[in-house]
Protein backbone atom coordinates (compact mmCIF):
# COMPACT_ATOMS: atom_id res chain seq x y z
CA UNK A 1 0.00 0.00 0.00
CA UNK A 2 2.70 2.33 1.08
CA UNK A 3 4.89 1.43 -1.60
CA UNK A 4 1.94 2.03 -4.29
CA UNK A 5 1.25 5.45 -2.76
CA UNK A 6 4.84 6.40 -2.85
CA UNK A 7 5.04 5.00 -7.10
CA UNK A 8 1.87 7.52 -7.77
CA UNK A 9 3.49 10.74 -5.79
CA UNK A 10 6.53 9.81 -7.86
CA UNK A 11 4.78 9.70 -11.22
CA UNK A 12 3.37 12.86 -10.94
CA UNK A 13 6.42 14.73 -9.73
CA UNK A 14 7.88 13.09 -12.58
CA UNK A 15 5.45 14.09 -14.66
CA UNK A 16 5.72 17.65 -13.50
CA UNK A 17 9.33 18.00 -13.89
CA UNK A 18 9.57 16.57 -17.72
CA UNK A 19 6.68 18.89 -18.36
CA UNK A 20 8.37 22.16 -17.09
CA UNK A 21 11.96 20.99 -18.57
CA UNK A 22 10.28 20.46 -21.63
CA UNK A 23 8.52 24.02 -21.96
CA UNK A 24 11.54 25.67 -20.70
CA UNK A 25 13.65 24.66 -23.24
CA UNK A 26 10.89 25.28 -25.57
CA UNK A 27 11.08 28.96 -24.80
CA UNK A 28 14.54 28.89 -25.10
CA UNK A 29 14.57 28.09 -28.67
CA UNK A 30 11.28 30.02 -29.37
CA UNK A 31 12.00 33.31 -27.79
CA UNK A 32 12.90 36.28 -29.38
CA UNK A 33 15.87 37.67 -27.88
CA UNK A 34 18.69 36.97 -25.23
CA UNK A 35 17.08 38.36 -22.17
CA UNK A 36 13.98 36.44 -22.53
CA UNK A 37 15.54 33.44 -23.70
CA UNK A 38 17.57 33.11 -19.97
CA UNK A 39 13.93 33.79 -18.56
CA UNK A 40 12.70 31.13 -20.15
CA UNK A 41 15.52 28.67 -19.25
CA UNK A 42 15.19 29.30 -15.26
CA UNK A 43 12.29 27.56 -15.29
CA UNK A 44 13.72 24.58 -16.32
CA UNK A 45 16.49 24.80 -13.83
CA UNK A 46 13.83 25.47 -10.85
CA UNK A 47 10.91 23.82 -11.26
CA UNK A 48 12.35 21.26 -13.88
CA UNK A 49 15.21 20.11 -11.71
CA UNK A 50 13.05 20.72 -8.63
CA UNK A 51 10.24 18.00 -9.54
CA UNK A 52 12.57 15.57 -11.42
CA UNK A 53 14.56 15.81 -7.99
CA UNK A 54 11.70 15.15 -5.57
CA UNK A 55 10.25 12.68 -7.50
CA UNK A 56 13.33 10.60 -7.74
CA UNK A 57 13.92 11.49 -4.06
CA UNK A 58 10.59 10.33 -3.12
CA UNK A 59 11.79 7.04 -5.02
CA UNK A 60 14.94 6.56 -3.23
CA UNK A 61 13.50 7.25 0.35
CA UNK A 62 16.10 8.20 3.48
CA UNK A 63 19.16 7.23 2.13
CA UNK A 64 22.14 8.24 0.99
CA UNK A 65 21.18 8.76 -2.39
CA UNK A 66 18.32 11.15 -1.66
CA UNK A 67 20.80 13.13 0.08
CA UNK A 68 23.03 13.29 -2.42
CA UNK A 69 20.23 14.68 -5.03
CA UNK A 70 19.50 17.09 -2.31
CA UNK A 71 22.81 18.04 -2.89
CA UNK A 72 22.29 17.91 -6.72
CA UNK A 73 19.49 20.90 -5.91
CA UNK A 74 21.30 22.82 -3.61
CA UNK A 75 23.74 23.20 -6.38
CA UNK A 76 21.62 24.01 -9.22
CA UNK A 77 19.63 26.78 -6.93
CA UNK A 78 23.41 28.15 -5.83
CA UNK A 79 24.76 28.17 -9.35
CA UNK A 80 22.04 28.99 -11.91
CA UNK A 81 21.72 32.67 -10.51
CA UNK A 82 25.59 33.25 -10.52
CA UNK A 83 25.63 32.07 -14.38
CA UNK A 84 22.08 33.78 -15.44
CA UNK A 85 24.01 37.13 -13.46
CA UNK A 86 27.49 36.80 -15.38
CA UNK A 87 25.65 35.97 -18.68
CA UNK A 88 23.65 39.13 -18.54
CA UNK A 89 26.31 41.43 -17.19
CA UNK A 90 28.65 40.43 -19.99
CA UNK A 91 26.40 40.30 -22.83
CA UNK A 92 25.12 43.96 -21.51
CA UNK A 93 29.02 44.85 -21.71
CA UNK A 94 29.39 43.65 -25.16
CA UNK A 95 26.28 46.01 -26.04
CA UNK A 96 23.73 42.99 -26.75
CA UNK A 97 20.76 45.36 -25.77
CA UNK A 98 17.28 44.27 -24.69
CA UNK A 99 13.86 44.80 -27.31
CA UNK A 100 12.24 46.97 -25.71
CA UNK A 101 8.87 48.25 -26.96
CA UNK A 102 8.98 51.55 -24.60
CA UNK A 103 12.65 53.36 -23.77
CA UNK A 104 12.16 54.22 -20.49
CA UNK A 105 16.07 55.21 -20.02
CA UNK A 106 17.22 58.23 -19.68
CA UNK A 107 18.25 60.28 -22.48
CA UNK A 108 21.69 60.95 -23.55
CA UNK A 109 23.99 62.53 -21.50
CA UNK A 110 22.21 61.31 -18.95
CA UNK A 111 23.28 59.49 -15.51
CA UNK A 112 23.75 56.30 -17.78
CA UNK A 113 25.00 56.98 -20.84
CA UNK A 114 25.57 54.02 -22.00
CA UNK A 115 22.29 53.19 -22.51
CA UNK A 116 21.78 54.00 -26.02
CA UNK A 117 19.91 51.96 -28.85
CA UNK A 118 22.08 51.12 -31.59
CA UNK B 1 8.30 6.11 -14.92
CA UNK B 2 12.10 7.26 -15.36
CA UNK B 3 12.10 6.09 -19.22
CA UNK B 4 9.35 8.70 -19.73
CA UNK B 5 11.85 11.06 -17.96
CA UNK B 6 14.53 10.26 -20.00
CA UNK B 7 12.96 10.43 -23.16
CA UNK B 8 12.05 14.09 -21.98
CA UNK B 9 14.77 15.17 -21.08
CA UNK B 10 16.49 14.02 -24.44
CA UNK B 11 13.81 15.78 -26.13
CA UNK B 12 14.56 18.98 -24.34
CA UNK B 13 18.52 18.42 -24.98
CA UNK B 14 17.64 18.20 -28.86
CA UNK B 15 15.48 21.51 -28.14
CA UNK B 16 18.58 23.64 -26.60
CA UNK B 17 20.93 22.03 -29.08
CA UNK B 18 18.54 23.82 -32.08
CA UNK B 19 19.24 26.89 -30.17
CA UNK B 20 23.01 26.33 -29.46
CA UNK B 21 23.33 25.77 -33.46
CA UNK B 22 21.33 28.47 -34.54
CA UNK B 23 21.66 31.37 -31.63
CA UNK B 24 22.73 34.65 -33.15
CA UNK B 25 24.82 35.34 -30.82
CA UNK B 26 28.19 34.45 -28.55
CA UNK B 27 25.74 34.41 -25.79
CA UNK B 28 22.86 32.65 -26.91
CA UNK B 29 25.25 29.82 -27.42
CA UNK B 30 26.16 30.11 -24.05
CA UNK B 31 23.25 29.80 -22.71
CA UNK B 32 22.01 26.87 -24.12
CA UNK B 33 25.19 25.13 -23.64
CA UNK B 34 25.06 25.71 -19.87
CA UNK B 35 21.03 24.56 -20.30
CA UNK B 36 22.58 21.17 -22.04
CA UNK B 37 25.04 21.04 -18.77
CA UNK B 38 22.13 21.54 -16.54
CA UNK B 39 19.88 18.33 -18.38
CA UNK B 40 22.96 16.76 -18.75
CA UNK B 41 23.03 16.29 -14.81
CA UNK B 42 19.36 15.33 -14.50
CA UNK B 43 19.59 12.92 -17.36
CA UNK B 44 23.21 10.96 -15.30
CA UNK B 45 20.70 11.29 -12.36
CA UNK B 46 17.67 9.51 -14.29
CA UNK B 47 20.00 6.72 -15.94
CA UNK B 48 21.56 5.76 -12.32
CA UNK B 49 17.73 4.74 -11.59
CA UNK B 50 17.17 3.21 -14.66
CA UNK B 51 20.16 0.92 -14.27
CA UNK B 52 19.74 0.50 -10.43
CA UNK B 53 23.45 2.39 -9.81
CA UNK B 54 23.06 5.16 -8.21
CA UNK B 55 27.03 5.55 -8.34
CA UNK B 56 26.36 8.08 -11.30
CA UNK B 57 25.15 10.61 -9.20
CA UNK B 58 28.91 11.58 -7.94
CA UNK B 59 29.53 12.13 -12.13
CA UNK B 60 26.85 14.63 -11.92
CA UNK B 61 27.99 16.64 -8.87
CA UNK B 62 31.69 16.82 -10.22
CA UNK B 63 30.20 17.92 -13.95
CA UNK B 64 27.93 20.42 -11.87
CA UNK B 65 30.66 22.28 -10.79
CA UNK B 66 32.92 21.79 -13.64
CA UNK B 67 29.77 23.22 -15.69
CA UNK B 68 30.02 26.42 -13.92
CA UNK B 69 33.69 27.08 -13.27
CA UNK B 70 34.44 26.41 -17.59
CA UNK B 71 30.78 28.94 -18.22
CA UNK B 72 32.70 31.43 -16.09
CA UNK B 73 36.07 31.16 -17.62
CA UNK B 74 34.50 31.45 -21.13
CA UNK B 75 32.50 34.49 -20.28
CA UNK B 76 35.75 36.20 -18.71
CA UNK B 77 37.55 35.49 -21.64
CA UNK B 78 34.64 36.91 -23.77
CA UNK B 79 34.42 40.10 -21.56
CA UNK B 80 37.95 40.78 -21.03
CA UNK B 81 39.74 38.84 -24.10
CA UNK B 82 42.03 37.81 -21.02
CA UNK B 83 41.51 35.12 -19.13
CA UNK B 84 44.43 36.08 -16.49
CA UNK B 85 42.61 39.80 -16.83
CA UNK B 86 43.53 41.79 -13.03
CA UNK B 87 40.48 44.02 -12.40
CA UNK B 88 42.67 46.57 -11.05
CA UNK B 89 44.99 47.56 -13.61
CA UNK B 90 43.69 49.71 -16.25
CA UNK B 91 40.59 48.73 -17.89
CA UNK B 92 41.36 47.59 -21.51
CA UNK B 93 37.98 48.23 -23.55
Amino acid sequence: MTELIADIVSWVFIILGSFFTVVGMFGLVRMPELFTRMHATSVTETLGAGFLVLGMVVQAGLSLVSLKLFFILALFFMTAPVMTHALAQTALHERVRPLLTEDRRPPEGGPAGEGRQP
Amino acid sequence: MFTTAAIALLVAIGLAALRAIKGPTVFDRMLAGNAVGTLAILLLAVIGFLTGRPEFLDVGLTYGFLNLIGSLAVLKFFRHGDLAYDSGSEPKS
